[in-house]
């Protein structure tokens, strides 16, 4: 029974659970554009620079960077940290139970993050950090309460405080104001994360863009092979009626 | 021949000709489909990241010695031959099979009487050309080997006794039919070998 | 005699391919007036090869294995060559199996396909309805994302529902105490080899019972009463090919296109063929925040959520989802309307359809939907629905005004 019971509480729970996360932040929309290749490669250095210190992709080699535009040696020489050969996947130093005792939680492996995630929300989520010194890494973050992941960009973007208004009893958190200037102007930040998150669309599947190409061709043949068909059927159904 | 359907005249080779038509097309959708699933076998980016060129220092290999790499899942020996070892090689030619490297056993530029780049390095592929064993090294001239007095130095395959000689050339009446594969290899310097390509970014 | 023709011969006097070719294609009357509907029973055929061709190809690759199966899926969409294609025609052709076969089973009830003598036909057709959803339930499991895990979670805790014997019976299916490694291995076994047979041996059974009877039409008028006296060709029928091979050809043509606008623009139509929390490995520890099943099984699960917990337990919701297709295999008995075919049935089937169509697509969308208060009585007043069609079926097929039948087919 004891199964039973956790199926009923599972049904029962099913919609207060979906309460709890339909009470979600506004999502900025990311900036996507996959045919923006300098965009790409700027996100991915982006993102060999600060998130594969601690994330991993574990599915995603490094030679299929070439898919953006950079040659082996360019891979190789400004984005080739963490591995020995392009080949390679970008896996990360830091083990399982190292990431579960830093930050409360192994951090995830960042190769379908989009695809689980969507951009919007990545994007959104990596501009909402602000200083809450309740938090042992002295983080929080407006789409990600009590998030285990430190303001990695904070040197960048600067360090965001939160600004609350009266709502009846309690205080809502309104907006967040920036209180320390980071490295680059705001502006500058949206635009490096928008970058990121570009990437991180891409790498979610790098095979979309020859995906996109090859559909149009598919269809293009599809079309041609209705007409010669149509004409068959019309021509043979010309005896029925 | 012409049909008579519903009264009318059936245009017989207006009807062959749209048939023929969607049957080309079709075959072109069918060959469309099936090659993805056929281009899946070939090996995937993990087996090729495997397969990559391998570098390997040889700074520590001494005279008379032999390393083995692993490239392709396969061995592949690099041997650093003395001047002995060298001088012998041409003495036995009338003992070999291909003593000229006639066979395409190995790339252009190693179809010389030492089978190599630089003389005193052999670079081959320790995978017997008969059943895909690996021969065992027998470096050591003579008695030492244990294959008797007059051997040459060379390899001995366990499985079916085929043998090598140092420039893993086959000898006459063993199994193996050609000489053992020398793979496309080229040096970035005078200590690092590169196997697996000929010409940076081939 | 031409060596074609000599082969053929001699082939012919060993196995019967010409009688065989004859019987099935060339020399199998179909009634004339097939109209857009009859286009999903080819398609379905058309479906399940794809989906037996590109599974091949998947388990060439694929791992059963908790720690390996979610990153063989990953290394099929990233490092096979085509691998992404295969996946994507894959996860696509499951979604689409359903809308062909949901649109075919709704030609079945606009035409009475299922009436005698077609009966078998309809039964062999529900089981095959059957087979493919527990295909596709098995499937799902295989990818071992978060939504796999707890999709198999939530079913499969549904036998535990069945009293006296459900705890152990749940334990079985898994093979552990939770979705596991093993019921993972044993979920593959029955994807890949088990059920597909039982579809294959299904469709077989399905056409031969089809063919034995020929097709039904949109006028449910039976071809075969009105035959030509000399050849005993039925007079409104034509040889199914060439006829409707050429015309089935365009069907699946633009069948096609619809697969290929969904396989290469968005494999994850919106999160109904993929769902986003699928990218996520399985964690037992871990429940998503709102788990429901693939769009197909929703008006099922909806039925199921709608039936409130009696003498505390879940068993009556359970038996409720069971009954909802159960009652399909009695629908042949249950239709008591003189006349067959939609077209000439009378005002009270029109409305009934319509309203289960209605219920039966509000169920599938509550299904989706985290359930509230508001929305539970939804679900149960289309559940009622659902089930009163089935129920009251006798009843209102039997005092509706239908309209005369046509000798011959129309149109």
């Amino acid at each position: 029974m004891k199964r039973l019971k956790n199926f009923l509480f599972l049904l029962a729970a099913a919609p207060v659970l979906a309460f709890a996360a339909g009470a979600t932040v506004h999502l900025d929309k990311a900036p996507i554009n996959l045919s923006d290749q300098e965009s790409l490669q700027r996100g991915a250095r982006m993102f060999v620079n600060h998130c594969l210190n601690c994330h991993s992709a574990g599915y995603m080699r490094y030679s299929r960077l070439q898919d953006l535009g950079l040659t082996e040696d360019q891979i190789k020489e400004n984005l080739l940290f963490a591995a020995e050969k392009p080949g390679e996947t970008m896996k990360v130093g830091m083990t399982k139970a190292d990431g579960k005792a830093w930050f409360g939680a192994t951090p995830p492996d960042l190769s379908v993050i989009s695809r689980s995630r969507g951009s919007d929300w990545l994007y959104t989520y990596l501009r909402s950090f602000y200083r809450d010194d309740t938090r042992t890494t002295g983080w929080n973050n407006v789409v990600f309460d009590k998030v285990g992941m430190p303001h990695v960009l904070w040197e960048l973007q600067g360090e965001m405080v939160p600004v609350y208004k009266k709502e009846g009893e309690h205080e809502v958190l309104e907006r967040l104001e920036l209180a320390k200037p980071g490295s680059v102007t705001l502006a500058e930040y949206d635009a490096m994360v928008g970058d990121l998150v570009n990437y991180l669309e891409w790498m979610g599947d790098p095979a979309q863009l020859q995906r996109k190409q090859l559909g149009i061709i598919v269809l293009a043949f599809l079309a041609f092979f209705f007409v010669v068909a149509y004409y068959l059927k019309k021509e043979f159904w010309k005896d029925i009626h | 021949m012409s049909q008579e359907a519903n009264g009318q005249k059936v245009d017989t080779s207006k009807r062959k000709f749209l048939i023929a038509a969607t049957s080309a097309v079709g075959g072109v959708a069918a060959a469309g489909v099936a090659v993805p699933l056929v281009m899946s076998m070939l090996p995937s980016a993990r087996a090729k990241a495997a397969g990559a060129p391998v570098e390997v220092d040889i700074s520590k290999v001494e005279p008379g010695m032999l390393l083995t790499v692993e490239w392709r899942g396969k061995p592949v020996w690099v041997v650093n031959r003395t001047k002995e070892m060298l001088d012998g090689l041409s003495k036995i030619d009338s003992q070999l099979t291909d003593p000229n490297s006639e066979q395409p056993q190995q790339p252009e530029y190693c179809k010389n009487a030492t089978r190599s780049i630089k003389p005193e390095y052999l670079v081959a592929v320790g995978i017997c050309t008969h059943l895909g064993c690996s021969p065992s090294e027998k470096l050591k001239l003579g008695v030492d080997s244990g294959l008797g007095a007059d051997w040459p130095g060379g390899f001995f395959c366990p499985c079916h006794g085929s043998r090598f000689d140092l420039a893993a050339r086959v000898f006459k009446n063993v199994p193996a039919p050609t000489n053992l594969v020398i793979p496309p290899h080229q040096y970035l310097s005078d200590t690092r070998l590169l196997i697996g390509v000929d010409t940076k970014g081939a | 005699m031409s060596a074609l023709q000599k082969m053929m011969g001699w082939v012919d006097d060993r196995f019967p391919l010409t009688a065989t070719y004859k019987a099935h294609l060339s020399e199998y009357y179909a009634p004339k007036n097939f109209n857009f509907w009859y286009f999903f029973g080819s398609l379905a055929l058309l479906v399940l090869v794809l989906q037996i061709v590109t599974g091949i190809f998947l388990t060439m690759n694929y791992k059963p294995d908790a720690e390996l199966a979610f990153a063989s899926v990953e290394y099929i969409m990233r490092d096979v060559d085509w691998g992404w294609l295969i996946r994507y025609m894959h996860s696509t052709g499951a979604s689409m199996f359903f809308v062909v076969v949901y649109l075919h089973m709704f030609r079945g009830l606009m035409y009475g396909s299922y009436r005698k003598p077609r009966e078998l036909i309809w039964i062999f057709g529900v089981l095959i309805y059957l087979a493919l959803m527990a295909e596709a339930f098995l499937g799902y499991l295989l990818p071992w994302g978060q939504m796999s895990f707890w999709g198999a979670q939530v079913i499969v805790n549904l036998f535990a529902a069945v009293p006296f014997i459900g705890e152990d019976l749940s334990i079985w299916i898994r093979g552990d105490y939770v979705i596991s490694d093993a019921t993972l291995n044993r979920f593959f076994a029955f994807h890949v080899i088990a059920l597909p047979l039982v579809l294959l041996g299904l469709v077989v059974v399905h056409l031969v019972a089809l063919h034995e009877v020929g097709s039904n039409n949109p006028d449910g008028v039976e071809i075969k009463k009105n035959k030509d006296p000399v050849t005993h060709i039925p007079l409104d029928g034509i040889p199914f090919h060439p006829y409707y091979t050429v015309k089935d050809i365009v069907g699946v043509i633009v069948f096609l296109m619809v697969f290929s606008a969904i396989l290469f623009f968005g494999p994850e139509m919106g999160g109904y063929f993929l769902e986003a929390n699928n990218f996520i490995p399985a964690d037992p520890l871990k429940t998503p925040q709102h788990i429901a099943p693939l769009w197909y099984f929703t008006p099922f699960y909806a039925i199921l959520r709608a039936v409130p917990p009696m003498f505390g337990s879940q068993f009556p919701g359970v038996v409720a989802m069971g009954m909802s297709i159960v009652l399909m295999f009695f629908l042949p008995w249950l239709d008591r309307g003189k006349v067959k075919s939609i077209r000439y049935r009378g005002p009270i089937y029109k409305i009934m359809l319509a309203l289960f169509v209605v219920s039966f697509i509000g169920l599938g969308y509550l299904g989706l939907l985290p359930s509230t208060p508001l929305l539970t009585i939804a679900a149960q007043v289309f559940s009622v629905i659902y089930f009163l069609f089935f129920l009251l079926m006798p009843w209102y097929t039997s005092i509706d005004k239908t309209k005369p039948e046509p000798e011959r087919v129309t149109g």
